[in-house]
């Protein structure tokens, strides 16, 4: 592995499976009565968060301290960013204190690029504008896996805002990688120019998208990222995107429901669907830890000193 | 490169111990072997099977990977991380009996692992060590309560325990690394 992960690019077919193989010994740590391991004992993991987030920020949180790291987060609203001071010099003034590691949260493309080339700590990319989200990704192939027993050959559906979604972008050269036929779908305004090139076939149709998938994974419509009209109303967004359980019968009747959260419920999901048979949307989120883990220590990355 | 233990040999001894095991431990309901991966595994089920062939009781097994609590894991930032394997206990082991199952006993730095991880699954009424060879240069103080062969060596040589289930045959060698 390299001494980041900024990308989904930035790993191997077999980093992924490295890591995904490392996820489910680690899953049964949270299963012990005492959920802890003394691995990163020792270790300063900084959680450096420029953008709202429940899920990720704890998360990462619970992971790092199920491995006996120290953690600290420093959530923008409370720090000198607000002062004025430049993600460049927050960066190295953390970096002088030491920390091992550095998860980074940030409204801005490619900030987790930046850090790397200033900074010792080692990177992980929690998610950079509409990059990438590389965990998410690697957590979702960790629940399809679980759920399909294999990633080759399924088609899997993406469906919604897809311009904005950094989650898309991981999750389409993650599942691409392991050799899934990946279709997208979302309104023309929310398609970008080139997405072919991630190797994902796109269409306008989410029932073309979703006929015969095993697995369904809606996006977030993200109303904060959005400065134009990209689409007239959110109740015609929802008639023509929104995951129904009438348009769900189109795909596989074995079919996985995936969201990255947090979910708009009556925009892009009916709420039945949300909480109904096929969605593993919670365990997204179970599984988020055991494969944050999984990262966090293969990334700490050492030693091979033999031990009989 | 020589042969230590032959198939025949690492079978009789197996045997044996199971009946140490028993001679020692009354009241089988409260054991349970738990063997260290990679071989201390089918080591452990293959005591559990012995152990049924004597008196018919079945033992729960189990099996540990003790990676995350190595002492040598973080101190040099050289090669890739060393891969995790599951670790199932598929049973409490709160007041019982555990017999910790590994294929070599060397520094003794696995069994002090192996030690702190079963800890976090509870706490065992005692925990007793078997091993199938015992090859000295121990770095802690610790000692096997059972073992299968003691094996005098040097720190250039390497004891490699093969077993059908991991290595496809059963035997012992012991070679000039």
């Amino acid at each position: 592995m390299k001494k980041d992960l900024l990308s989904i690019s930035d790993l191997t077919r077999e980093d992924i499976y490295l890591i995904l193989d490392t996820a489910e010994a680690m899953r049964e740590v949270g299963e012990r009565p005492i959920k802890k391991v003394p691995t990163l004992r020792g270790k300063t993991i900084v959680n450096l968060f420029y953008e709202p987030s429940t899920r990720t920020r704890t998360s990462f949180e619970i992971a790092e301290k199920r491995l006996s790291a120290d953690t600290l987060n420093i959530a923008v609203a409370t720090s000198s960013v607000l002062k004025g001071e430049t993600l460049v010099d927050t960066a190295l003034n953390i970096e002088a204190m030491a920390p091992d590691m550095i998860v980074l949260r940030h409204a801005s493309s490619g900030a987790g690029h930046l850090l790397s080339r200033i900074c010792k700590s080692r990177i992980i990319n929690a998610g950079d504008g509409m990059h990438e989200h590389p965990t998410q990704a690697l957590l979702d192939a960790f629940t399809i896996r679980e759920h399909k027993k294999r990633l080759d050959g399924l088609k899997v559906a993406i469906v919604g805002d897809l311009l904005h979604s950094r989650v898309l972008r991981s999750n389409a050269l993650l599942l691409t990688t392991l050799g899934a036929d990946v279709w997208v779908s979302g309104p023309a305004t929310l398609v970008p120019i080139g997405i072919e090139r991630l190797g994902v076939r796109a269409t306008t149709s989410v029932d073309v998208a979703i006929d015969g998938a095993d697995v369904v994974m809606m996006l977030r419509i993200q109303h904060e990222r959005m400065q134009g009209a990209f689409f007239p109303s959110v109740r015609e967004y929802f008639q023509t995107f929104g995951m129904t359980r009438e348009r769900l019968a189109r795909a596989k009747a074995d079919v996985i429901i995936m969201h990255p959260g947090p979910m708009n419920r009556g925009v892009e999901i009916a709420s039945d669907v949300a909480d109904g048979p096929y969605s593993v949307i919670l365990e997204q989120v179970a599984n988020g830890v055991a494969v944050r883990m999984a990262v966090l220590y293969l990334l700490a990355g050492e030693p091979e000193e033999a031990l009989n | 490169m020589s042969v230590l233990m032959d198939a025949d040999r690492i079978g009789r001894t197996l045997t044996r111990i199971a009946h140490e095991i028993l001679e020692r431990n009354r009241g089988v309901d409260e054991l349970a072997l738990v063997g260290i991966r990679t071989r201390g595994v089918p080591f452990a089920k293959r005591l559990a099977r012995a152990i049924r062939d004597i008196n018919g009781h079945e033992v729960p097994t189990g099996s540990l990977d003790i990676t995350l609590y190595r002492d040598d894991l973080m101190r040099h930032a050289v090669g890739p991380q060393p891969v995790i394997r599951r670790t199932e206990i598929p049973f409490s082991i709160d007041d019982r009996r555990i017999l910790l199952v590994d294929d070599v006993l060397y520094t003794g730095r696995t069994i002090r692992a192996a030690l702190d991880a079963l800890i976090d699954f509870g706490r065992p009424k005692a925990i007793q060590l078997v091993v199938l060879v015992d090859r000295g240069h121990r770095e802690l103080p610790i000692k096997a309560d059972y073992v299968g062969k003691n094996v005098p060596t040097s720190l250039s040589q390497s004891v490699q325990v093969h077993l059908t289930e991991t290595d496809g045959r059963d035997e012992v060698e012991i070679r000039e690394s």
